[in-house]
């Protein structure tokens, strides 16, 4: 059943903008990036939001809803009391470009500075066997959507804007995870990068991370502390220092 | 202006337009927290009431010292001179050292003190009051990636509070075969700190987090699946273990001052 529900969308530039209320219908089952365009269509018509899919898989409407970074299109409007009003923002970690449209480019860059994956020189394309329990791992990771919520959260630069050149974020500790946990990655220190380029000893461990995940990726228990564990062991741990110094490997 | 106030995002005045009781939880942390130090330590200086046939307070065990109650040694072993113990005005002093730096460096408890303690961030998407952030890279926080070291101290410590738990299956004039609350009470305690140690993450990769390839090593392969399952319920088994400790030492406490009378029930 149709009913009207109070919306208050943040509009404006990188130069100024507030909070506008306005007073929208919404149907049985709709989710807010459904009653946005509705806004957009009736009401605002020049109102920026970035969407795509619709179904939770593209990561494009990555937003603020009543504060917390979630994806519009996967939150339902019933989940909201009658009464309440839906305050909707654009990601608060990022340059605004317009509405709720945020430039996200530090992700790409952030992105690029990870070295990828390196195939063993002695063996040829199409050789390549894994065993599935060594698949099934990293396979969490590639879940990702890459709709940046978690960057957005993690307060390290949400923050603090001057870490961003230092801090590559969780996004990219699970990519970190996934090619150091990989069985075939030939690359080495991967795990000293991680801890003294990608900034990981930035991260405390406070979850926002796995709290926003659409994707209910375990980011901190499954990808940053064992990165962490792993730059202990070559770092922090002299006994494992010692023993990879006398064995010349770094993973087994 | 940082953060969330930072001259290119969107022109927001709120710290936080949350909507929901975000402070309720790292309240709540601060509040069970901050009483289980204040309490911990009134008891680590207190030095007394922490034994009583069969019973010693998990604060005071091992007792390794001259300095310890008659009776609450392992059999008599008392390694630790007495003007050690002295020195530091209470054996606790010591021996709570090692339970600390573990709960101190356990990535859950991290999460949680970072949070309630020292608002970085006091809740998701809340701005945090801080200035400058630089995490865990620099003195004393750099200090966290010790956590390996006070996991294996714990488990020491685990290996004396089980033999505790067992040796409480006895009666006041030492003969086995007789059960108390006490025995009841330091046995759950014991198997709680056994639960959070086994489950902790650093137990997890010791195991098998560190390795490459798991289809070469299948037992810790199987070994890392299983503290995988406990791992997903650790920051449980942190707060039971540290309610359980709590009460081990308060009914200790209680039976040794003659408060409570320790009912057997066999």
């Amino acid at each position: 059943m149709a009913r009207n529900i109070k919306l208050r969308i943040w509009r404006g530039d990188s130069t100024d903008g507030a909070l506008k209320d306005v007073v929208v219908e919404a149907n049985e089952g709709e989710v807010v990036l459904d009653v946005i365009h509705r806004v957009q269509a009736t009401q605002m018509g020049d109102l920026a939001v970035r969407w795509n899919c619709k179904a939770g898989k593209c990561g494009s409407c990555s937003m603020e809803i009543n504060g917390k970074p979630r994806l519009a299109c996967m939150t339902q409007v019933a989940s909201f009391g009658e009464e309440e009003t839906i305050t909707v923002t654009p990601l608060r970690a990022f340059p605004v470009i317009k509405d709720l449209v945020t430039d996200v480019s530090f992700n790409y860059k952030k992105a690029m500075e990870i070295p990828a994956y390196e195939h063993p020189k002695d063996l040829a394309p199409g050789e390549a066997r894994m065993e599935q329990i060594d698949v099934e791992r990293s396979q969490e990771f590639r879940k990702c959507i890459e709709c940046f919520l978690c960057q957005d959260v993690c307060h390290v630069v949400r923050d603090h804007e001057e870490n961003k050149k230092s801090f590559a974020g969780p996004r990219f500790f699970i990519r970190i995870a996934e090619l150091d946990m990989h069985p075939l990655d030939t690359l080495k220190n991967r795990k000293k990068t991680a801890q003294e380029e990608h900034g990981l000893g930035m991260c405390n461990i406070t979850k926002c991370c796995t709290e926003v995940c659409p994707e209910h990726i375990r980011i901190t228990d499954n990808a940053i502390i064992p990165m962490k564990e792993r730059v202990v062991d070559i770092k922090y741990d002299p006994a494992r220092w010692l023993g990879s110094k006398i064995r010349r490997r770094e993973g087994l | 202006m940082s953060g969330v106030f930072s001259p290119a995002r969107a022109k927001i005045k709120e710290r936080t337009l949350r909507t929901d009781k975000w402070w309720l939880q790292p309240l709540i942390t601060f509040a069970v927290l901050f009483s289980f130090i204040i309490y911990a330590t009134f008891r680590a200086f207190e030095n007394a009431n922490y034994f009583v046939e069969p019973l010693i307070s998990p604060f005071y065990s091992p007792c390794l010292s001259q300095a310890c109650i008659a009776g609450s040694t392992i059999a008599g072993f008392t390694p630790v001179s007495a003007h050690i113990a002295n020195f530091a005005l209470s054996p606790a002093l010591i021996i709570l050292i090692f339970p600390l730096g573990f709960r101190m460096t356990c990535y859950y408890y991290r999460k949680a003190y970072y949070r309630a303690f020292w608002l970085s961030p006091p809740a998701c998407a809340v701005a945090e009051p801080h200035e400058k952030y630089t995490g865990e890279t620099r003195a004393p926080l750099i200090l966290q990636n010790a956590h390996r070291w006070f996991f294996y101290a714990g488990l020491v410590f685990n290996v004396f509070l089980t033999y505790d738990a067992i040796i409480s299956f006895k009666n006041a004039e030492g003969q086995w075969g007789h059960m108390s609350v006490g025995s009841l009470v330091l046995l759950v305690s014991s198997s709680l700190l056994w639960f959070y140690s086994l489950s902790c993450h650093t137990c997890r990769h010791t195991v098998g987090g560190r390795l490459k390839h798991f289809s070469k090593h299948p037992v810790r392969y199987k070994l890392w699946t299983w503290v995988s399952i406990l791992n997903h319920k650790h920051q449980q088994f942190a707060w039971y273990s540290l309610a359980a400790v709590a009460f081990a030492d308060i009914y200790v406490r209680q039976v040794a001052s003659g408060a409570w009378t320790n009912f057997y029930f066999f």
